[in-house]
């Protein structure tokens, strides 16, 4: 294995200083001068048309400066999915959810914009609503967008194989229905954007607190009727998102829509209140699984169907129900097996793209389905999973293509390391292990759109500049990028800088969704820092008398591999190369995009799906009070094969991060939505893990190493999301007997459920 | 409109006269009217920490504080931990341990941890988890916080200064 300086350490964040310092600067700590402040006027009602709107009193404030409304803009709908746009920036005929915008002010300060907000009277006529996808089926069901007809606004169907006939020569068919509920994504940072307008040259900048920068600026061009070339978006530091700054949302839109009209900055920054209700949330989901087994627990045949809560409008509609499918059909192997899912429109929050993005609720389902079976049948779960576990190189039935699959090895590490063995079914009362696998994709191939550029300059002093479209919102792209290009060109990491994800300047990349950008982006600046690699080493090979491929570099250093006195410092090196009259600084691009054997298109075709998959397993101990239903986790090892980790210190945050997420969809998270009102908007009352709740966390690394991620790498940033719940509420069944079909499992629940199962005459300690 | 009047504020050693109204939160002063960002708003009701500020040396929220409360009172955001851009051992550790990631947070708990610090220099981990309890991260899940902090305990144990 060839010896790395750089990828492979735990190196630091590259802005870890300044936001340890308070100096990182997020959209909402940006200051111009003379900005306006804006506030957007949202539906009380969950559905009802719009019949006055009357700004007057807002506008005879002092201090306001301009209100818009649906009927000011173009009438030109967005969304991420291009073929599911269905959203206008501002409500037009009618609203579709409490919260819905239907206006927006401008005001010299907050308070005044606050206060003008109040002061727009909207006149609604309400109309019937429908909060449940499954009422929302039915005929007769109130329609959402009626122009659509239903409110099924996405679906999926997949068959593989002869299910019926699989079923037929099962020993055990068994049927099962889960639920998972409405979790947010609550970043710390609130939503923000911050537009500025140069009159003079038609310029239009926007720096908004987002994912997506480059699918921004199209959606900003298509929505406000201005040309693309015309608009920049930069991405500054962004505290979080995991999804939920995936779309253009209002803010972006009403703050490039007045800086333009009035020629000044304007800013809008979004309550908690709004954050919670207003932008995406996880899609709660119906699903029930009918899975056909032998009696050793190989899986035959598995048929799915899956009802996803929509909420208002599509975002990331069918690209989520296609992944919830999609990756059913790993990390087992399904030979037969039918999918059925639909993208359900209600008069709710909007649901849209949530750390695994449809996968986790299917993965709660056949997990939870696993134990239920294995117990069923009196084969042990963990055994039951690496029987059925796929291998790297097996003909793939919806035509995957994998490379490396840690997944049977991640089974056992799991198992062994949570103490299987020895605890499952066999600690006292109220305590007990559980455990559940899944795999996920690395970006996703075949998606029209998602190439990515990257540039490297290496400076006659040495110092390294890379431009890349990569959107860090925490998880360290940046740093990984840097890291990948250091490597390669033999330089340690404080030497090289990055200008990520500014439409301006960087070269395009689709952003940060589906776990792709450490190989997509990643991949592109390798490509770019190999150009620069391959002018320098020519002129050095020259000069030394060598083959370029008889160099290596590092430590700011070129030498013959094998001959380390033959070389010349990186300082040397350039000297000469400018002496030569070669031109500095050198320059390097690179552009890489997900190779594509047979095309997919996302919905209707089969083939591979993505340059590689990550897969894991994860197993939680957890200790229940019957006294009071708390659930405890006590431990939560996560064994997982990422390929070869870039940075593992970056990896593990990603796990441990995930591993909280897991937990608090399990047990404390659920956005309450009743008639449409979200009962808790704030930090008060959403059971957001704290630092109380952090369970000893142990994580094993399984190695593979995959020929397309860069160095061997594979994602890590949405995986280890999938499985905790699931592996949380398998070991609730073993510490007390209860198996839980809903998320999340709350005390209540399992007070309960103790109480049901006592009064039916069932187990209790010691039975 | 609103009486506002001049208020006095002392914060990271540095004098700053700003025009608050009776009711300006302190996390307001400090953000849109000295300009020092670093302390961050999160939920603007008291419930992620995110605004955690240091009013002689206690940990407070600034967004439940009104702003003249905090006048005649030393008041300490993370722009004030280091001198002279060294990095103190707690934010050294917070770099070195990975504690940090889309870094919104970090104020909050960087404050809250230097109280309790100063307050308890050997912590337990549990002592460090319930310090702690009132900062809320969506990132880490805290592990990486939690062993930051116990570095930075550790360290000054061993005689590596403040």
């Amino acid at each position: 294995m060839k010896k790395l300086h750089v990828v492979g350490q735990r190196v630091p964040m590259h802005d870890a200083a300044a936001k340890v310092t308070g100096r990182a600067q997020f959209t909402d700590d940006l200051v111009l001068p003379g900005t306006l402040y804006g506030k957007l006027v949202r539906s009380p009602i969950p559905h009802g048309r719009i019949v006055r709107i009357d700004p007057s009193r807002a506008l005879a404030l002092p201090g306001v400066k301009g209100v818009v409304t649906g009927k000011d803009i173009p009438d030109r709908v967005y969304g991420i999915v291009p073929k599911a746009k269905d959203e206008h920036a501002l409500a037009r005929d009618k609203v579709r959810y409490i919260g819905d915008e239907v206006a927006a002010v401008v005001a010299a300060d907050p308070e005044t914009a606050e206060e003008a907000a109040r002061r727009v009277h909207v006149e609604y006529e309400p109309l019937p609503a429908v909060f449940d996808p499954l009422e929302a089926m039915r005929e007769g069901a109130p329609l959402v967008h009626e122009a659509l007809g239903t409110n099924a606004s996405a679906s999926i169907r997949k068959e593989f194989g002869d299910v019926d006939a699989a079923f037929a020569r099962s020993d055990f068919v068994f049927e099962d229905s889960f639920y998972s509920q409405a979790v947010n994504h609550a970043p710390l940072e609130p939503h923000a954007a911050l537009a500025a307008y140069d009159p003079q040259d038609g310029d239009l900048t926007l720096w908004s607190s987002t994912q997506i920068p480059y699918f921004l600026k199209r959606n900003l061009a298509t929505t406000l009727l201005v040309p693309e070339h015309k608009i920049r978006v930069i991405k500054p530091k962004v505290g979080g998102g995991f999804g939920q700054k995936i779309d253009m949302f209002a803010k972006d839109f009403c703050a490039c829509w007045f800086a333009r009209r009035l020629g000044r900055p304007v800013k809008f920054v979004y309550e908690r209140e709004e954050a919670f209700q207003c932008t995406r949330q996880r899609h709660p989901m119906y699903l029930t699984v009918k899975t056909g087994v032998r009696r050793d627990g190989t899986i035959l045949a598995q048929e799915i169907t899956a009802h996803a809560d929509g909420g208002a409008y599509n975002s990331t509609a069918p690209l989520m129900i296609t992944l919830s499918c999609f990756f059913v059909m790993i990390p087992y192997r399904i030979e037969n097996l039918r999918y059925e899912g639909y993208h359900v429109y209600t008069n709710k929050p909007v649901g849209g793209a949530m750390r695994g993005h449809g996968i986790p609720q299917a993965r709660f389902a056949i997990e939870r389905q696993i134990d239920l079976i294995a117990a069923r049948i009196g084969v042990d779960p963990a055994e039951m999973r690496v029987r059925n576990a796929i291998r790297a190189g097996e003909p793939h039935p919806a035509g995957f293509v994998i490379h490396t699959c840690g997944f049977a090895e991640s089974v056992r590490e799991a198992a062994r390391a949570i103490g299987w063995a020895e605890k499952r079914g066999k600690l006292p009362y109220g305590r007990g292990v559980g455990l559940a696998g899944a795999s996920f994709p690395s970006g996703v191939a075949n998606m029209a759109h998602l190439a990515s550029g990257a540039v490297v300059q290496l400076l006659r002093e040495g110092r390294v500049n890379v431009l890349s479209g990569a959107a860090d919102i925490g998880q360290g792209a940046e740093t990984v990028i840097c890291q990948m290009v250091a490597e390669r060109l033999g330089v340690p990491m404080e030497d090289v800088h990055i200008t990520a994800a500014d439409t301006g300047t960087c070269p395009l990349d689709a952003g940060t969704f589906g776990s792709g950008v450490t190989v997509r982006a990643g991949n592109a600046a390798l490509r770019a820092a190999d150009d620069v690699r391959r002018q320098l080493f020519a002129f050095v090979a020259d000069r030394l008398e060598v083959d370029p491929e008889d160099l290596e570099a590092a430590d700011r250093r070129i030498w013959v591999r094998g001959s380390p006195t033959r070389g010349m410092t990186l300082a040397e090196a350039l000297r000469a190369y400018q002496y030569d009259d070669r031109p500095v600084p050198i320059v390097g691009r690179g552009s890489w995009i997900p190779p594509a054997e047979q095309p997919t298109t996302l919905l209707t075709e089969n083939g591979n799906f993505s340059p590689n998959y990550s897969f894991m397993t994860q197993a939680a101990e957890v200790e229940v009070d019957p006294e009071t239903g708390k659930v405890t986790v006590l431990k939560m090892v996560t064994a997982h094969d990422c390929g070869q980790p870039i940075n593992p210190m970056l990896v593990e945050g990603q796990l441990e991060g995930s591993i909280l997420g897991g937990m608090g969809q399990a047990l404390y998270e659920d956005s309450t939505c009743i008639d449409g009102q979200q009962y808790n908007p704030s930090f008060l009352d959403y059971g957001l893990p704290t630092a109380m709740e952090m369970p000893e966390v142990e994580g094993i690394h399984i190695d593979t190493d995959d020929p397309e991620g860069p160095f061997g790498a594979k994602e890590a940033g949405e995986g280890t999301q999938l499985a905790p719940a699931p592996a949380i509420v398998n070991a609730i069944a073993d510490a007390i007997g209860v198996e839980f079909d809903r998320l999340p499992v709350t005390p209540e629940r399992v007070l309960d459920a103790l109480r049901k199962k006592r009064s039916e005459g069932g187990a209790g300690p010691g039975g | 409109m609103d009486g506002k009047r001049i208020l006095e504020l002392h914060v990271n050693g540095d004098l700053y006269e700003v025009a608050c109204a009776p009711n300006t939160t302190l996390l307001e002063a400090l953000r849109e009217k000295a300009l020092l960002t670093g302390t961050k708003r999160g939920c603007d009701l008291g419930a992620c920490g995110a605004c955690t500020v240091l009013l002689d040396g206690e940990a407070v929220l600034a967004c439940l504080t009104l702003a003249f409360e905090a006048e005649g009172r030393e008041i300490r955001t993370v722009e004030g931990l280091s001198e002279g851009g060294e990095l103190t051992p707690l934010q050294r550790a917070f770099v070195d341990h990975g504690a940090l990631q889309c870094g919104f947070c970090t104020p909050g708990f960087l404050m809250s941890a230097t109280e309790l610090l100063s307050e308890n220099p050997r912590p337990t981990r549990s002592e460090i988890q319930r310090a702690l309890a009132g900062n809320l991260c969506r990132c880490t899940g805290y592990v990486k916080i939690v062993e930051a902090v116990e570095a930075a305990a550790e360290g000054a144990r061993e005689g590596g200064g403040s």
